[in-house]
């Protein structure tokens, strides 16, 4: 039996601060790179128009270079309904965002590629910005069952539907996942199927 | 009470039903092409799996591929680095690849049936829209998402929710001059661009049997632009004898086994349906979309609809399209002049198709003032139309004759119409910017229609040419 690791409990690891509302999937990706044949080495081009024109983009400091969890503001990841976008910020080293609020369809891909989004109140936005960019190196703990950020002995309490962390926690999130765990019944109903074969079995047709 | 081909179909290959209502669905055939199956083997290599039945899944190249020089790298770097991505994996995974140097490419739509892979009774998945095309054989067929087509390539199986079916009864006898393309054009036009939505549509009656299967293949592929995701017909005398003797077609004794099982899977003569559509084949007319969505057509005779008389929810769109077209309500689409002709796609490119726009452009000659162009279906069928002269028919009458491929069906590769050009074509889809250009405009229509609209350099009723 195949086994793939799909759920999804913790993420652990430093944070980077993004310090905007409304950050479009265009800004996340740039439209040019839709035209591709994998989505591998779409990570060094998240953010790439914006890093351009601003130097200080945290995705331009190498004190960030080894964080794990990306801090927006609000509507984070509207616009353009692209998967590119979530996908350049896995491959960028991201395995978790947290945000004041999220757009519906960047947090439906999120999802479909196992990447955790947390909300959390403006307030408490403002108060991981500032721990994040006084200490780079701060391990963040966010714990997807019970949708809490943990800082040293700082616990924040973040939102996520109790469905979707459900599905991460139990791994359901992933397709593939669940349709290889019928491995025994794929190859029994491929047995009973005539064609397989070309039909040169022995099973009889089925329907008579 | 009798069950439908669905039905049958759909149990045979129903693995288990998942926690989440849905039911995991063995896939039969499974088949990829360059555009949207490369993320796909990249998420498979991500999770460290392998193809589980790579023998289940055929590979070709058709969207991106020139039609107009075939060597080796191809002009456009994109086109050959989605080509080579694919030549790998298909590699890499074991999985037969109709690529140009096996003689055998094509749009995949028009591969599968003729290569013999498309079969009744079978379950057939392709990152495309259109595949619902292969149902003509009385199989389930339905496109995917490039995240589905990991999820067949890792696992044989989907995740699916069982449409609900409508049977769609085309009885009497079609007028001369109206073709298979007419009666999916009258049916999307009747039920609209997303009466669909959630259905399988079988297709039934006595003009339905009369069709040939390539006939059948052009009404099926146009199940999605009417939103069903499914469309099949089904199974008789017809499809057996298509198949015959094809090259992946089961041989001899296999035959005979196959021959049970195909006829098996028809629907019963008391299945249940959800709902039945019923449209008479001696009033319809050729069809000449007007607007930018597949249901905003008219009978050739009939002026362009005024907004007015639309259901309400619909005026803003009926306003929307004519704008963009330069059209104006109660304006005859016969005698509007266009500037490009495109004769080709998975809905209109096989050989019966050029066999019949060539016998109406045969000895004549294409309007000066237009562009004209060909693209066969498949390698295949140009074979074929050049065993029967038909590539000189069509240069003579001064068409472009090309390679095989989606080409202008939807400008991947870099045949594209120009600024505002209007194109009679008979592609399946006329949206916005679909052809190339932003602003670029598509009528579509039979390829008969296509044909005699080259010649005039004007939309024509072509049942007064055939006269
Ligand atoms: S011919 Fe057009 S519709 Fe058909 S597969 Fe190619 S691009 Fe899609």
């Amino acid at each position: 039996m195949t086994t793939i690791k799909t759920s999804i409990e913790t993420i652990k690891g430093p944070g980077i601060p993004l310090r905007a509302n409304d950050i479009d999937t265009d800004r996340i990706i740039p439209a040019r790179y839709l035209r591709c044949v994998s989505f591998d080495g779409l990570g060094e081009h998240a953010f790439e128009d914006d890093r351009e024109q601003d130097k200080s983009h945290p995705f331009n400091k190498d004190i960030y270079k080894n964080a794990k969890i990306l801090i927006a503001g609000s509507n984070f990841g509207c616009g353009s309904s692209r998967e590119h976008a979530p996908q350049s910020l896995k491959r960028w080293g991201i395995d978790g965002i947290i945000a004041e609020s999220f757009a519906e369809i960047f947090f439906g891909n999120c999802m479909a590629i196992g990447l955790p989004c947390f909300t959390v109140s403006q307030a408490d936005a403002q108060r991981l910005f500032q721990i994040v960019e006084e200490d780079p190196t701060a391990e963040l703990v966010m714990d997807v069952a019970s949708a809490t950020v943990t800082i040293g002995d700082t616990v924040i309490q973040a939102g996520m539907p109790q469905g979707a962390r459900e599905s991460l926690v139990n791994g359901s999130w992933n397709a593939t996942a669940i349709l290889l765990q019928a491995e025994e019944k794929i190859q029994a109903t491929a047995n009973c199927l005539p064609y397989i074969g070309l039909f040169n079995m022995s099973v009889a047709p089925q329907f008579d | 009470m009798g069950k439908t081909l669905l039905d049958k179909v759909w149990d045979a290959h129903t693995v288990r039903e998942l926690p989440n209502g849905q039911t995991q669905l063995f896939i039969g055939l499974h088949l990829i092409h360059e555009v949207t199956s490369p993320q796909a083997f990249a998420m498979l290599k991500e999770l460290g799996l392998k193809v589980k039945f790579p023998e289940r899944t055929f590979a070709t190249i058709d969207h991106i591929v020139p039609t107009d020089s075939l060597a080796r790298p191809f002009q456009d770097d994109l086109a050959e680095e989605m080509t080579q991505a694919l030549t790998n994996s298909c590699e890499e995974h074991g999985i037969t690849f109709f690529d140009i140097k096996s003689g055998e490419q094509g749009i995949v739509h028009v591969i599968g049936p003729e290569k013999g892979l498309t079969q009744p009774g079978m379950t057939i998945a392709c990152g495309d829209s259109h595949t619902s095309t292969h149902g003509a054989f009385g199989s389930l067929a339905f496109g995917i998402g490039t995240s589905q087509i990991r999820d067949v390539l890792a696992s044989q199986c989907l995740a699916m929710s069982k449409p609900k079916i409508r049977q769609i009864r085309v009885e009497g006898k079609l007028p001369n001059g109206v073709y298979a393309k007419d009666v999916i054009l009258k049916i999307i036009h009747d039920l609209g661009v997303n009466g669909g939505v959630g259905y399988a549509y079988e297709y039934a009656g006595s003009v339905i049997r009369n069709m040939t299967m390539e006939e059948r293949l052009t009404v099926c592929n146009m199940s999605i632009e009417g939103g069903a995701r499914f469309g099949y017909i089904n199974p008789d005398r017809k499809t057996l004898r298509y198949l015959k003797n094809r090259p992946m077609a089961p041989q001899g004794g296999a035959w005979e086994r196959a021959k049970i099982y195909w006829n098996s899977v028809r629907s019963d003569d008391d299945a249940q349906y959800d709902d039945v559509h019923e449209i008479a084949g001696e009033e319809l007319e050729p069809m000449v979309t007007w607007g930018i969505t597949p249901g905003q057509s008219v009978p050739i005779s009939q002026p362009i609809p005024d907004p007015a008389s639309a259901p309400a929810e619909e005026r803003v769109a009926y306003e929307e399209a004519l704008r963009y077209m330069d059209f104006q309500a109660g304006m005859s689409l016969e005698g509007r002049p266009i500037d490009v002709a495109f004769l080709g796609s998975c809905t209109n490119g096989r050989i019966s198709d050029l066999r019949l726009a060539a016998e109406i452009v045969k000895g004549k000659k294409v309007s000066k003032r237009i562009k004209a162009i060909v693209v066969p279906g498949s390698m295949e069928v140009a074979r074929q139309a050049a065993k029967e002269g038909l590539p000189e028919i069509f240069r003579e009458a001064g068409f472009d004759w090309r390679a095989a491929g989606c080409s202008m069906c939807l400008a991947m590769n870099p045949d594209k119409l120009q600024g505002r050009e209007l194109c009679a074509s008979s592609s399946n889809r006329n949206f916005k910017g679909r052809q190339g250009s932003p602003t670029g405009r598509t009528l579509l229509m039979s390829p008969a229609m296509v044909a005699a609209a080259a010649l005039t350099g004007e939309v024509v009723d072509v049942r007064e040419v055939l006269k």
